[in-house]
């Protein structure tokens, strides 16, 4: 995701005939709605969401309780009735799971474990990245070293370190994601401190005499947020993926908590016998997730991005 | 320079001990290993001796120190699954794991440029259009999904390459290759492909952007001037620039290409290092994850310092400015 091809053009003529005084977040849904796809792309994100949420009240059943499972619905082809007459739109697992309703609680457990990676590496990171902006020096040498070490590593080689140090687990793997996640937050929002930092009101903060703390989290880091959350909308998604292949690789997720890469594992060997969905679906879900906040991000960068502000 | 070259290698020794005190504490603290390596049918006696031969009866310091002193001079161990020295185990799989990511980058390249050069040298059009998208996708795709639908389609639904193993392999160079087979090469394709997909969007990007900057310079106004056909001042004048950024960008990828073979090989049941890795933590075959776990990152720190000094060479204000640190 490192790269960018800024060739958007400006729409001037829109922004003529809009009125002179515009509200900052009115401004930023013009700017954001020049893109259709990016549009698309939030209408899925917010899809996603409200399926996440709601799983438990609009999946036909719930694929975890065993009562409802019958074995002998298994690995039925999606449309197919099962025993007790309910269909089952996109086919049913081993287990005779329905595998919407797997769907929906695995994008549940997906989104949980991305979401909270991304914020809690988003929280260290930034505390990181602002505190070497902002003392410099050998505090900005140390972490910047560390950053820097652990960029030169692909994601996955040290995500696979950490999970055979750590051992397997939802709270282990939110910590390997954020250990692996952390320096980019890091490394983006030192980029906007250092710039920031040398600012008036900066100046006029330390000259009221205000502490560190102060002057960094309530001045320094709301004027540093529009890279950050860029980059926050990016690494979710690459956080999700990660999980998914972690979880894939039989790595990742306990078997108690079947996230959308474990739900794809576990069709993997009815694949060959031309089973397809028992894998086919939960990637089609994953996929959607993954380019929905893809799309959102692309965007964002557009449009926060102050070299190109109409 | 030399000051340079010290410091860094330096640098590079101290994070390699760092690395490797973080993964043999974190791998030996996990698990009970006498639990999943001895038979549980075996007395107390058979227990005993078989603790005291692998050495898991020393405490946790003294079992790195003869760990550390091994590693130095080449052992790493042996695998308590397959009772071999790890160290060979992982060089045995070293080369299927190598061609893979060779022929993964050789097809990112041969895909690549030509569908960046299209890109870039017609924007606007349907297929600019359509190739910029498929490059997007290759981004947001996750690569194990993709693996799986390559099976599907063509192993399950067409049956025209087979979904998993490496087929007949040829001795070349004491290696065993299997790019010298037909045979080999169907094997070779899929999971090739697989792994080439991300670095194909990659490739694509830079040269659509590098194909982009380069027609509206000068030397290309210079050559079409001159009266050269446009099949000349693309593929021979335009192509050599891009080719430089496109070069240097995939010497750097080579190393994470080996990283991700980790996905595809357990997809499509390549026997390289990734899939024995994935095989060993499953097992917790201690002995073969530190030694995976050491081999690739000394692998990278290497790659990163000849980096270094390559960028060095290059740029002088890198090394000025780290001899005034």
């Amino acid at each position: 995701m490192t790269v960018t091809t800024p060739d958007r053009v400006p729409a001037v003529e829109a922004e003529a005939a809009a009125p002179a005084v515009v509200s900052p977040l009115r401004r930023f849904w013009i700017d954001f709605r020049d893109s259709k796809v990016a549009v698309a792309g939030l209408a899925g994100c917010i899809l996603i969401v409200a399926l996440a949420l709601l799983a438990p009240f609009i999946s036909p059943q719930n694929p975890y309780d065993l009562a409802q499972l019958d074995i002998m619905d298994g690995r039925l082809e999606p449309g197919a009735a099962g025993m007790d007459g309910t269909i089952f739109w996109l086919g049913t697992d081993d287990q005779g799971r329905d595998m919407l309703s797997g769907i929906l609680y695995g994008i549940r457990i997906s989104l949980a474990v991305g979401v909270a990676s991304g914020v809690l590496a988003m929280a260290f990171g930034a505390s990181m990245g602002l505190l070497a902006a902002y003392f410099g020096g050998r505090v900005d040498t140390l972490i910047m070293r560390v950053v820097d070490l652990q960029l030169s590593f692909p994601a996955i080689l040290l995500a696979l370190i950490l999970v055979a140090v750590l051992g397997q687990g939802i709270d282990k793997i939110i910590i390997a994601l954020v250990a692996v996640q952390w320096a980019y937050y890091a490394r983006t929002i030192r980029g906007t401190a250092l710039v920031e930092r040398r600012k008036e009101y900066i100046e006029a903060a330390r000259c009221l005499a205000l502490g560190d703390a102060r002057v960094v989290f309530r001045h320094l880091l709301p004027n540093c947020l529009p890279p950050l959350i860029v980059v926050g909308t990016v690494q979710v998604a690459h956080a999700i993926a990660l999980e998914a292949t972690l979880s894939f690789l039989g790595i990742g997720l306990p078997i108690t908590e079947p996230s959308l890469g474990l739900l794809i594992a576990n069709g993997f060997e009815y694949m060959l016998s031309g089973k397809y969905w028992i894998s086919f679906f939960p990637g089609v879900a994953l996929l959607l997730t993954i380019v929905s906040i893809n799309l959102v991000g692309d965007q964002l960068r557009d449009v926060l991005n102050p070299r190109l502000q109409k | 320079m030399t000051v340079f070259l010290i410091r860094r290698l330096m640098q590079a020794v101290v994070v390699l001990f760092a690395m490797s005190l973080i993964v043999f504490v974190g791998v030996y603290a996990i698990g009970n290993p006498i639990d999943i390596l001895i038979s549980p049918e075996a007395d107390q006696l058979e227990r005993e001796r078989a603790i005291h031969a692998l050495g898991l009866d020393l405490p946790l310091w003294e079992q790195y120190f003869v760990f550390l002193q091994r590693a130095l001079t080449g052992d790493l161990g042996r695998s308590f699954a397959f009772g071999a020295p790890a160290l060979q185990i992982i060089v045995e799989r070293m080369p299927a794991t190598l061609e893979l990511a060779v022929a993964a980058m050789g097809i990112s390249i041969l895909v690549g440029i030509p569908l960046g050069m299209w890109a870039g040298f017609r924007p606007e059009s349907f297929g600019g259009r359509a190739i910029m998208a498929g490059s997007i996708l290759g981004f947001s795709l996750p690569t194990f999904w993709v693996g799986l639908m390559l099976i599907m389609v063509f192993a399950v639904h067409l049956g025209w390459l087979p979904s998993t193993g490496r087929g007949e392999t040829v001795e070349v160079l004491g290696l065993q290759l299997s790019i010298f087979t037909w045979n080999g090469w169907t094997h070779l394709l899929l999971p090739a492909f697989n792994l080439a997909l991300f670095k194909m969007a990659l490739v694509i990007r830079l040269t659509r952007a590098g194909m982009r900057e380069n027609l509206l310079m000068d030397y290309v106004k210079f050559a079409r001037a001159k009266g050269l056909s446009p099949g000349r001042v693309i593929f021979v004048h335009v192509l050599k620039n891009i080719m430089i950024p496109v070069v240097t960008i995939l010497g750097l990828e080579l190393g994470s290409v080996i990283a991700f073979a980790v996905v595809t090989e357990t997809i499509f049941s390549w026997p390289g290092m990734g899939k024995l890795i994935i095989d060993s933590i499953n097992q917790l075959d201690r002995p073969v994850i530190v030694a995976y776990l050491l081999i690739t990152v000394s692998m990278f720190i290497f790659i990163n310092f000849v980096v270094d000094i390559l960028y060095s060479v290059l740029d002088p204000r890198v090394r000025l400015k780290e001899m005034k640190s």
